[in-house]
């Protein structure tokens, strides 16, 4: 077990490593520009890929470098990218169609950290691991996939909820990374290019979008109730 | 012998597309879907029938062969059988021969990552098989191209992404349980975490099956995680509402009921259970208010299969061997009974040219035959006798009862009542109301869209009034390695 004994300055790392992910995080969930929106969520994964290699590095785990490169070339240059390409076409640079406040979504973001802390604290006590990296891992594990949901909830831009799906995976990649380095890394891989079949399907999603419903956001898509 | 038909099955539907692919020609790419419909069907009764000596484990134990895995293949093989003979009758009537092809890979490739994932030994294979469903799909729903359609694959994509991520947390942290027992690198593989999961942390195994159950939940359309599935069983051309309804649910059920056995073996106490009780009632609740006011024909069809998940989670969660045996049947009955009912209505939406309830009348009158294997499969699908559904929730019922929960088999009886009143309803407004009004006659469909109404009709009949003995062994094996009680 690999958080259970680490030297202190791994931990550090570790943890600053991750709450500059958080940090990012709410940093998307704050801004209603589409563009500071992917430069974060880049800058997001380019943290995650480091933190791989930082992992890789003190638990001896060399596949974790190779994987420390594929995320950053994958997810980190290529994903950016293609949504970037999308969001050049569209002409869609901010969020116009707006739930939430971006202020009110912080204060929201702010509420899930307290609820994921609460239920890591219980989970890191009940495995004796309380005041490890490993009740940090959890709860900014569970605290970005809290804040991945709000965005998909209160953003209806098509964008915004392609990089709300992707934020939901970040904070999986993230904890995983720290809790269970060992995990075989075939999955891991094969996660990289499942992403990227996804965004490419989410492509030609959003194109149908525009061209039959005339619209790229989801406050449009009210046919189909009841 | 089962690798060689395993091989033979995963490679027929893979064959298919690629043929659909290269020669681009609708009329070819019908004929090698029909065949390689056949032969996966050909070889998915070998075996489940062989399945009983296993389970088999092939390629360094990433595929496993098991009674569970190969039941669900077999329903995905019957209704992958029926739904290509009523899409060569039903695609025609689209006008829209010259991509018709890529329907048919897509349909093939679809089949194809549903019949995978039930092999999967591997938790972590199996989510992306279950992901793989999701993407190719995806754009079988949006086919049709109509605003409508790719709302409905939005919808459909987005929410059932976002569920499976959860799922995928699960996976995560189930692996953390296990790692405390098995060491930090070990194959994920579900043998694996049952043998690990006495030792596993309780708190933390439970944490991980909620996660798993919401997320693969969505997938199979628990309520209130089903809002993408009368979206999309609506929209999607009528043999791939069968499809989602009768084989891809039960794939992501699969996943659900290999969770809950680590579950109930990481001592969670009743938690994973009760909760999978709960997701079921809420789910017939939900479509029982939907089924008494509803619009749209298909959506009609759609809760109802929200409605028999619920059946099928509340036979897991009841458990015992009577639980599950009740819902392996309940499956195929399903199965079958819904690609009946989606093709009926594929069939009188295109007579009628009309989505809504209230457009569809005299079917009777205009429609004999087809009208009567219709009514009969109403009858059916809201469990009244003598047809199979009625013997599998009858079975349930029996399981809830001898389990304790008897605030469940209640509720479940008096929700029955009420679906069974409030479809049947439909249809009468669909066949006896408005005789008078001499509307234009209604367009004619082909034999192809009539065949297999017939196919799906006769079992159901015959699962209704003789329950062969060989199922009841199967069932009661399955139930055996699923709990692994004594029979």
């Amino acid at each position: 077990m690999l958080v259970a004994h680490l030297d202190p300055l791994a931990a550090s790392i570790f943890s600053l490593m991750a709450i500059v992910s958080l940090m990012l995080a709410f940093v998307m969930l704050g801004s209603r520009w589409l563009n500071n929106y992917l430069y974060a969520f880049a800058a997001e994964t380019w943290v995650i890929a480091a933190l791989s290699a930082t992992v890789g590095f003190y638990g001896h785990y060399p596949e974790l470098y190779l994987i420390a490169i594929l995320t950053a070339l994958f997810r980190g240059l290529l994903l950016p990218y293609l949504v970037w390409r999308i969001i050049a076409r569209l002409n869609v640079t901010r969020e116009i169609h707006e739930i939430l406040q971006p202020s009110s979504a912080l204060v929201a973001g702010a509420l899930a950290v307290v609820f994921a802390l609460a239920v890591a604290y219980r989970v890191g006590q009940s495995l004796d691991l309380a005041g490890t990296v490993a009740v940090l891992a959890l709860t900014i594990m569970l605290s970005m996939k809290l804040i991945g949901f709000l965005m998909l909830a209160v953003r209806h831009e098509a964008l915004s909820q392609i990089l709300g799906l992707l934020v939901l995976e970040n904070g999986i990649f993230l904890g995983a990374q720290i809790l269970v380095p060992g995990m075989p890394m075939l999955i891991e891989i094969v996660i990289l290019f499942d992403l990227l079949v996804a965004v490419a399907c989410f492509g030609v999603l959003v194109r149908y979008l525009v061209a039959h419903v005339g619209s790229t956001s989801s406050l449009d898509l009210k046919r189909l109730v009841g | 012998m089962t690798e060689t038909l395993l091989l033979i099955m995963m490679f027929a539907p893979l064959a298919a597309a690629a043929g659909c692919m290269l020669t681009r020609v609708a009329r070819v790419a019908e004929i090698l879907n029909l065949i390689a419909s056949l032969v996966v069907f050909a070889t998915a009764i070998p075996v489940t029938i062989l399945s009983a000596g296993g389970p088999y484990h092939y390629f360094d134990d990433y595929i496993v062969l098991d009674l569970t895995g190969a039941w669900v293949i077999l329903c995905t093989a019957i209704v992958y059988l029926l739904a290509s003979i009523y899409s060569i009758g039903y695609m025609r009537l689209l006008g829209e021969d010259g991509k018709l092809w890529s329907f048919y890979a897509l349909f093939a490739g679809f089949t194809l990552t549903i019949l995978a994932s039930a092999v999967m030994n591997n938790a972590g294979l199996y989510w992306i098989a279950i992901e793989l469903t999701t993407l190719v799909s995806t754009f079988l729903v949006g086919f049709e191209r109509a605003p409508e359609s790719i709302e409905a694959a939005w919808k459909y994509i987005i929410i059932v992404s976002a569920g499976i991520s959860l799922a995928l947390l699960g996976t995560v942290l189930f692996y953390w349980c296990g790692s405390f027992v098995l060491g930090p690198t070990y194959d994920m593989t579900w043998d694996a975490l049952r043998q690990a999961a006495p030792k596993m942390n309780p708190t933390l195994a439970a944490l991980s099956f909620l996660l798993v159950l919401v997320g693969y939940g969505t997938k199979v359309g628990l309520a209130p995680m089903h809002s993408w599935l009368p979206d999309a069983h609506s929209e999607s051309p009528a043999p791939i509402s069968a499809m989602l309804s009768g084989a891809l649910l039960n794939s992501a059920m699969l996943g659900i009921v290999r969770y809950l056995t680590v579950a109930d073996a990481a001592q969670t106490g009743g938690l994973a259970r009760t909760t999978l009780v709960a997701f079921g009632v809420v789910s017939l609740l939900v479509g029982a208010l939907f089924i008494v006011r509803q619009y749209g024909i298909k959506r009609l069809m759609a809760y109802s299969s929200v409605e028999h998940m619920g059946v099928v989670a509340l036979g897991f969660g009841f458990g015992g061997p009577l639980g599950i045996a009740g819902a392996f049947y309940h499956m195929l009955n399903h199965s079958l009974n819904k690609s009946l009912m989606f093709f009926g209505a594929g069939n009188v939406m295109r007579s009628f040219g009309s989505k809504e309830i209230r457009d569809i009348h005299g079917v009777w009158r205009q429609f004999p035959v087809q009208g009567a294997l219709w009514l009969a499969g109403a009858a059916a699908i809201t469990g009244a006798p003598p047809f199979g559904l009625f013997l599998s929730e009858l079975i349930i019922l029996r399981a809830g009862f001898e389990r304790g929960y008897d605030w469940a088999v209640y509720t479940m009886v008096v929700l029955l009542i009420v679906i069974f009143i409030g479809f049947l309803n439909h249809f009468r407004a669909m066949y006896f109301d408005g005789e008078e009004e001499a509307a234009q006659p209604p367009l004619r469909v082909s034999r192809w869209c009539v065949a297999p109404m017939w196919l799906a009709l006769a079992p159901l009949l015959v699962f209704g009034l003789w329950w062969p003995s060989e199922l009841w062994n199967h069932f009661m094996a399955a139930a055996q390695t699923l709990t692994g009680a004594a029979p």
